[in-house]
């Protein structure tokens, strides 16, 4: 019984969050991963891009419910999702063909890019600003829990409660939905292996009559897409703010490093990796440890590596060892 | 601003016209408070207090042999220690007589370090709550009508106790006003027996506060007690907490109550429990009628202790005979509290009369003015409970 009630809050303050979290900063760290392998910068903007996004999708939400569409149990917010992609889409393409392509053409180095995209990402801060403003929104609607803590107590008798949020779920199954899709595409689709060669070789692939306009526009889309999703799920999960997007670059950047930049599969890894160091760093294990040692070992501590103050810090550490140690990440991706 | 701007240009305007053609009994009244800034939206209310209190004595002369008072507004913008100084000290040079304010707790205590006391002011402050400045050095020159924090902490740690709460764990926003709270609280129930288990700073303005929520839950503890703002990181926390289930039951002291909490958490915050400064009975209720003739709300954020504010520092007058901060200083103390006749909001002229005539009086006025230690508040505290998601007044302390 003590076993069940630490596996179960374990799971409730360790596992489900750390899954769910990890699962966003994976499609987060997809599209800047994606970028940087075939576009070759590191694109700063890209918090302010899943920013976006989710504020198209938040107000497509707003006027569904307006008008009365539902989803049932689902939010409503899915069935805006399309259409937040899709004025995502727009934003990035204008963006590239009236900024970046102009670099682009110059051959400029990747570092002056890195810069042009800092100066995108305030203006699409701005933008967003303009639009929706800078408090909270929420969004999600439908129920809230699939099991909530409380009646978990009850069915089981266990102490412990499992909450499961229903966004967790749509989280998850999501970012499953959505990898397996982009891996296909990479792998089986004929633009995808064009993507992947133009990344690979540049100068062969143009060689080879792969059409770079056409590739730098796919890649846009599908990062788009992915910022859209990433963005609009973690604002489900949590709430919609635009500085805690700008402010999520961090661990979404620490993510792509960590696995492997310009290596989707690193991207996701690295992703599970940033979460579940910051959710088990800062977490106290003292409830566990309680049900899991004989009583005479029982912590009288919180047993809490660090404060949740530095949850950041955690994020910034492991970016900082990994470049130190593997700069090109757990997955052979590209050294910075 | 512009509307501020153009009170005080007005205020400025009638003080300098009055003065020509009254000479010597013109008493000027300082009103010191944060027109801008993070407050800005409570200043004005509580200014409007305070002259009411004001135009209330001149109306009937019977201040000093017929003197008239007259407020001169000033900014401290709250947060800013050096215009609050420096607006503390035009004040001086216009020549007031006694100086209302500060709001905020930390331009208080640089305008009495810097302002007041090497000037020799009096300085009443409505609103400033923060324990330190009770032990802040002051020759006795200041008084404060709103209670200190650590006042709160007690009746916290009371009512905690009433309800047979063994341990706590707590929460502050990290600002010095969480932290001194937060301090206040739980020295006061560990003074009382009580076991707090954790307490744990959490930042406003992020998403996600599962993390902060489930080092909280792993501590334990029968409530979590949140001290923070309730349309931010407090709301937050509370609910990551009902939704892993941490705890169904939170105490929420001054800056967790309002109309707006109960909107954002739902049904499921029903049964937490916390105070907030405020009286009950005649004085704030005549108050509220006074207040809303004069087109302002008294119920609202420390009018009401604005008011006293301004008529302690009258009475005081009054009662030395004299408008010389050294002199009078000395009385705001007698005034405030008993022996003495109950002098209730509305009832200034009565209370002229009475010390005039060398009676005392004992000033109840709209906060019910107690003033205990160095010259602050005793502090009544209204206890609220959420019931059916409103915020239900359960009694007072």
């Amino acid at each position: 019984m003590d076993f069940l009630n630490a596996i179960v809050a374990l799971a409730n303050y360790v596992l489900i969050p750390g899954i769910t979290y990890g699962s966003q900063l994976a499609i987060g760290a997809l599209g800047v991963t994606l970028v940087y392998g075939i576009l070759r910068f590191s694109n700063f903007a890209h918090g302010d891009t899943m920013a976006f996004g989710t504020m198209i999708t938040i107000l497509a939400t707003w006027w569904l419910q307006s008008m009365g569409v539902s989803l049932g149990p689902l939010p409503t917010a899915l069935l805006a999702l399309p259409i937040g992609i899709l004025g995502c889409i727009v934003l990035v393409l204008v963006i590239d063909r009236s900024v970046y392509r102009f670099y682009r053409e110059q051959k400029a180095k990747p570092v002056i890019l890195v810069i042009v995209s800092m100066g995108v990402m305030f203006v699409m801060n701005g933008i967003i600003r303009f639009i929706i403003g800078p408090d909270d929104q929420s969004f999600s609607d439908g129920p809230r829990f699939i099991i909530s803590a409380r009646d978990f107590k009850t069915m089981t008798g266990l102490d412990e409660g499992l909450g499961i949020r229903t966004t967790q779920v749509i989280t998850v199954v999501t970012a499953i939905i959505v990898v397996a899709l982009l891996f296909w595409f990479l792998n089986k689709t004929r633009s995808g292996k064009s993507m992947r060669a133009y990344s690979d070789n540049e100068d062969l692939a143009l060689l080879s009559g792969i059409n770079p306009e056409r590739v730098v526009m796919l890649t846009w889309i599908i990062v788009a897409a992915l910022a859209t999703i990433a963005g609009t799920l973690y604002g489900l999960d949590k709430s919609f703010k635009p500085f805690t997007y700008f402010q999520l670059l961090l661990p979404i950047f620490a993510s792509a490093v960590v696995g492997g930049i310009g290596s989707p599969l690193g991207a996701i890894a690295g992703g599970f990796v940033i979460a579940f160091s910051e959710v088990t760093i800062t977490y106290a294990w003292k409830k566990v440890l309680v049900y899991l040692m004989p009583d005479s070992l029982e912590p009288s501590g919180l047993v809490q590596l660090m404060s949740t103050d530095y949850k950041f810090a955690v994020s910034f550490v492991i970016l900082l060892i990994v470049l130190l140690f593997k700069p090109t990440g757990l997955f052979k991706g590209q050294s910075i | 601003m512009k509307k501020m701007l153009m009170a005080t240009t007005a205020a400025a305007l009638v003080a300098t016209g009055a003065y020509a053609d009254s000479n010597s009994k013109e008493i000027k009244l300082g009103v010191l408070l944060g027109f801008t800034g993070p407050i800005e939206s409570l200043a004005g209310p509580m200014a409007s207090g305070a002259e009411l209190a004001m135009a209330e004595v001149s109306a009937s002369g019977k201040l000093l042999d017929g003197s008239t008072v007259t407020p001169v507004r000033a900014d401290t913008g709250c947060i800013d220690n050096g215009l609050a100084t420096s607006s503390g000290e035009r004040l001086i040079a216009d020549g007031i007589s006694g100086l209302i304010g500060a709001a905020c707790s930390g331009v208080t205590g640089a305008v009495l370090q810097n302002v007041a006391v090497p000037n020799g002011m009096v300085m009443i402050s409505p609103s400033a709550t923060s324990p330190g400045l009770t032990t802040m050095e002051d020759n006795g020159l200041f008084f404060r009508t709103s209670p200190s924090d650590a006042r709160e902490g007690e009746v916290m740690a009371e009512v905690l106790m009433e309800r047979g709460v063994k341990s706590i764990a707590m929460t502050y926003t990290n600002n010095d006003f969480g932290k001194g709270l937060s301090d206040a609280i739980s020295s006061s129930f560990k003074a009382l027996g009580g076991e707090v288990t954790i307490v744990a700073a959490h930042e406003d303005g992020k998403a996600d506060y599962s993390a902060e929520v489930g080092a909280l839950a792993s501590a334990g503890g029968d409530i979590l007690v949140v001290a923070g703002y309730l349309d931010q990181g407090g709301a937050g926390i509370i609910k990551a907490a009902l939704d892993a289930g941490a705890w169904d039951v939170f105490g929420l002291p001054n800056g967790m109550v309002g109309p707006s909490l109960p909107v954002a958490i739902g049904p499921d915050l029903n049964g937490s429990y916390g105070q907030l400064p405020g009286a009950q009975g005649k004085g704030i209720e005549d108050f509220g009628v006074m207040a809303k003739e004069a087109g302002f709300d008294g119920g609202a954020s420390y009018v009401a202790e604005s008011y006293d504010a301004a008529a302690l520092f009258m009475l005081a007058m009054q009662a030395a005979g004299s408008t010389d901060p050294s002199v009078y200083g000395a009385k705001v103390m007698d005034i405030a509290n008993a022996p003495g006749e109950k002098i209730y909001p509305g009832e200034l002229a009565k209370a002229l009369e009475l010390l005039a005539a060398g009676t005392d009086i004992d000033y109840v006025g709209a906060s019910a003015v107690e003033l205990i230690g160095p010259g602050e508040s005793a502090g009544s505290y209204r206890l609220i409970e959420i019931i059916d998601g409103e915020v239900a007044t359960v009694g007072y302390k």
